[in-house]
């Protein structure tokens, strides 16, 4: 496709045959199709394979800490509610170290576009279990095979009334891309699961595997429909559904700031006189 | 004229609005005020107080004895009694604390009978009290008047016309039946501003253009977000309740690295859980300027308590090294300007900087003359837009001969702004080359740390220019020591009081180790049990104090008990 020259980041340092180079490609066509400029747009990242991603798309970049992504972006969107900011990160990232912050990024509904490179396994440090690896799934950490449920992020962001729930697969371009140009034109928090095969380290849910299993949600469901999408989030199995899971339009956190109605919290910075008249005015509340 | 006034009670019986009405009412007459407060961790019950002192000259701490005692309930007498001076008076209501006293100091006064007298309900008995002091003290009720009407300006008319009559009954009481009050309060002066720490903190960052505050409730720097929350939208900040301190650290830093001034507020514990941020601020020289209102520690200590505990957890968090800046400010006017130099070094130098207080100086109000907008340094470090525009490329972290690069703020520009909490090239992105890391760490830390010792003050010196003996204090502790030290009225004695902290202020235009050295004694008083700041100056200096004075029972020095112990030793 062309028009990506200018999203031309660093060299990816991630395995041959990584689904995360799928995921790199449809997210530089959802930006050139919605006609984004790279400074128009700030990716913020933790730690693991996927947080490196921004510096492989040329674009703001906050690459902060483990688990950390949503609260920098929530800082990032509030000051500037104009550019568009993405957050990505893998399973053991957004589910694990930063689950809390995803349960308040969801509450808040905040306008951030959330993309998890979920392979179902810990990739940076060699082959752990993660939030989403299947129950008895045996690792070199966990020998005896996971002990502890499968987290389900589809059925929890439903739970919680995200505003944007959708999963998406790294083997299906055409549909992942529109996935992702969905999730950025939706106006509140969005969260899009991306099932990502990890080559080197998950020799379980490989690309045959989540071929033999996913299929398109079809016009027949109504993302509207809060039961009917619960009922779909919780499919996982034989069949695992992929597509726009559920949806809403409850306002977004920043459209009920009346701060940044007028302009962007960033453009207020450094008016001295216009403060300087207010802080008068409160030196009289201490008289 | 010196007089203090302490009014006790149960959490939730309005003591705090009974004392802030004093205060500000003795404030506009224009009396130099003090208050102070002392409360415990729970929403209703246990024992409370609030303490008032005013005198027509500055006064900077509280004092005994007591002149007045104003008791709600029945453990304000076994409590305080011992406080009051004999000439003094204790002022109840027997229906109220269902016992009465005996003796030439107490004084009965019907505080519930009538404010429902009026038509009121019990409550009211708080606007009672108010009348009865200021009639006791010998005071007019005018300016309570100006106050109840702000105070009570979304009840309705009934309610305004109640309150004014209760203070009215409480007045002429006292006036009539207080045979023992003698108070011959000075001349009135000119209209004072009535300050506390905290409400100081958050007016310093209001005035340093803060536009972003993200915290987690935690006592005692709860205040900050309160002060700052009630006027989010008359100043177009954005105050955010975040999940907790790791989201608050988090948000804070996003929303100064999309160039907005933010800060965060914590306690100890809350703090711990901010570390990793801190060590993040510093890895992207991303500007952000923390408060930590220390409590005592470990773990959850005295929740509603004071010490000074963690100066060297402020000195040392955070993984790597980096530089740093830590004010601690002594008393709100202090506490104003640090807060608005934290956010001016915090911008020019894209570093973290830390406003520390405690439970202490966060709830004791001081009065003030005027605080001088003009003086304040409001200027912006962002680099303009249309300057990086103008670059062939942008390199967030560039190199340059200060180690501050060009601030560019994204979304602003055409450029694209990269940063990285991994060890990173210019550009922002991830390195591991061993010469750009040394050269990155020479940028991060010995650059700029030349240029920001350059900025440290110089600490308070006052007394004797050749003491004999020097007493060293640092934050909160500044007022009590100052009246310990004029009340010793010894022609060789001095006091030396850090408020920039670290790094410890240059000794070229003041030698104070050259006057520590000369003096026979020093001594540091610190709230704290292994004498943090004394620890501090030696690690930078070379100096050891002779002597520390050292409380860690959770609660403020009082000047008596201070005098007891420097006069032991000085």
């Amino acid at each position: 496709m062309e028009g990506l020259e200018k999203y031309l980041g660093e060299i990816p340092a991630w395995c041959p045959g990584c689904g995360n180079f799928a995921i790199l490609r449809a997210f530089k066509e959802a930006l050139a199709a919605e006609g984004i400029e790279p400074y128009r747009l700030c990716i913020v990242s933790g730690i693991g394979q996927a947080g490196k991603f921004p510096h492989y798309v040329r674009c703001n970049t906050f690459n902060g800490l483990h688990g950390r992504a949503l609260p920098v972006a929530t800082g990032i969107k509030v000051a500037n509610h104009e550019m568009l900011v993405a957050a990505v990160g893998g399973d053991g990232d957004m589910y694990g170290e930063g689950g809390n912050h995803l349960l308040h990024a969801i509450r808040r509904n905040i306008g951030v576009k959330l993309f998890v490179h979920d392979n179902q396994i810990y990739g940076l440090t060699k082959g752990q279990a993660s939030p989403t690896s299947m129950e008895g799934m045996v690792t070199k950490n966990q020998p005896l095979g996971v002990l502890s449920g499968q987290l389900n992020p589809m059925a929890m962001a439903v739970a919680l009334d995200c505003g944007f729930v959708a999963r998406g697969y790294a083997g299906d371009h055409e549909h992942l891309k529109a996935l992702i140009r969905s999730a950025f034109n939706h106006k509140g928090f969005s969260i899009v699961d991306i099932l990502q095969p990890c080559v080197s380290l998950n020799k379980v849910n490989t690309y045959e595997w989540y071929g033999k299993r996913v299929y398109h949600i079809g016009d027949d469901h109504d993302p509207s429909d809060r039961m009917k999408a619960f009922a779909r989030a919780l499919e996982w199995g034989d069949r695992i559904p992929i597509g726009v899971i559920y949806r809403n339009d409850r306002p977004s956190f920043e459209s009920r700031l009346p701060m940044i109605a007028a302009r962007p919290l960033v453009d207020g910075v450094g008016k001295w006189q216009e403060l300087k008249e207010k802080l008068a005015g409160s030196l009289n509340e201490f008289r | 004229m010196d007089y203090s006034l302490k009014i006790g009670g149960e959490a939730g019986q309005g003591i705090q609005t009974v004392g802030d009405a004093l205060a500000k009412v003795l404030c506009r007459f224009g009396y130099h005020v003090f208050t102070n407060q002392d409360y415990e961790s729970r929403i209703r019950g246990g024992h409370n107080f609030y303490q008032i002192r005013l005198s027509d000259r500055p006064i900077r701490a509280p004092r005994r004895p007591l002149d007045i005692l104003l008791a709600f309930d029945r453990e304000s007498i076994p409590a305080h009694q011992a406080e009051v001076r004999e000439e003094g008076i204790i002022a109840y209501d027997s229906s109220l604390l269902k016992e009465s006293f005996a003796g030439p100091q107490f004084l009965d006064i019907p505080f519930v009978k009538l404010a429902t007298d009026t038509g009121a309900s019990r409550i009211v008995a708080n606007t009672v009290a108010t009348g009865a002091i200021l009639g006791m003290l010998g005071f007019s009720l005018d300016p309570l008047f100006d106050i109840l009407t702000v105070l009570l300006k979304r009840k309705d008319a009934r309610t305004r016309e109640q309150n004014r009559l209760a203070a009215v009954a409480g007045h002429e009481y006292a006036v009539k039946n207080c045979g023992r009050c003698s108070f011959s309060p000075a001349s009135t002066g000119v209209p004072k501003m009535l300050v506390g720490g905290s409400e100081a903190v958050g007016f310093g960052a209001l005035a340093a253009g803060c536009m972003f505050y993200s915290a987690y409730p935690m006592t005692p720097s709860t205040g900050i977000m309160t002060y700052l929350g009630a006027r989010a939208k008359e100043y177009g900040i954005v105050v955010e309740q975040a999940e907790d301190e790791i989201a608050a650290i988090n948000m804070a830093l996003g929303a100064s690295f999309a160039g907005v001034r933010s800060m965060t507020g914590t306690s100890g514990g809350g703090f711990a859980l901010m570390v990793e941020g801190l060590s993040l601020a510093a890895m992207t020289e991303t500007p952000i300027v923390i408060a930590l209102a220390q409590r005592p520690g470990p773990a959850t200590g005295l929740p509603t308590k004071t010490e000074q505990g963690d100066l060297f957890f402020a000195l040392y968090a955070g993984h790597g090294e980096f530089p740093r800046v830590i004010f601690a400010p002594g008393n709100p006017e202090q506490a104003i300007r640090l807060t608005a130099k934290a956010f001016d070094i915090s911008q020019k130098y894209q570093i973290p900087v830390l406003v520390m207080t405690d439970q202490y100086l966060a709830d004791t109000q001081w009065t003030l003359d005027n605080v001088a907008l003009d003086n304040l340094p409001m200027k912006d470090y962002r680099t303009d837009a249309a300057e990086i525009d103008g670059l062939d490329t942008y390199a967030r972290h560039a190199f340059t001969a200060s180690g501050v690069s060009p601030f560019g703020i994204p979304g602003k520009t055409k450029h694209v702004v990269v940063t990285d909490s991994d060890e990173h090239n210019e550009a922002g992105h991830i390195i591991e080359d061993k010469a750009l890391r040394s050269k990155m760490v020479e940028k991060r830390l010995f650059l700029k740390l030349e240029n920001i010792r350059k900025e440290i003050a110089a600490p308070v010196f006052l007394g004797s220019a050749a003491p004999e003996t020097v007493i060293i204090s640092w934050g909160s502790t500044y007022g009590v020591v100052r009246e310990a030290v004029e009340s010793m009225g010894d022609e060789k004695i001095a006091m030396l009081h850090f408020s920039e902290i670290y790094p410890l202020p240059g000794l070229q235009s003041f030698d104070y180790v050259e006057v520590l050295k000369k003096a026979r004694r020093t001594i540091c008083v610190e709230s704290n049990a292994t004498g943090q700041f004394a620890r501090l100056l030696k690690a930078e200096t070379g100096y050891t104090v002779t002597d520390r004075v050292l409380r860690y029972d959770g609660r403020p020095f009082l000047v008596e008990e201070l005098l007891e112990e420097l006069r032991g030793r000085a």
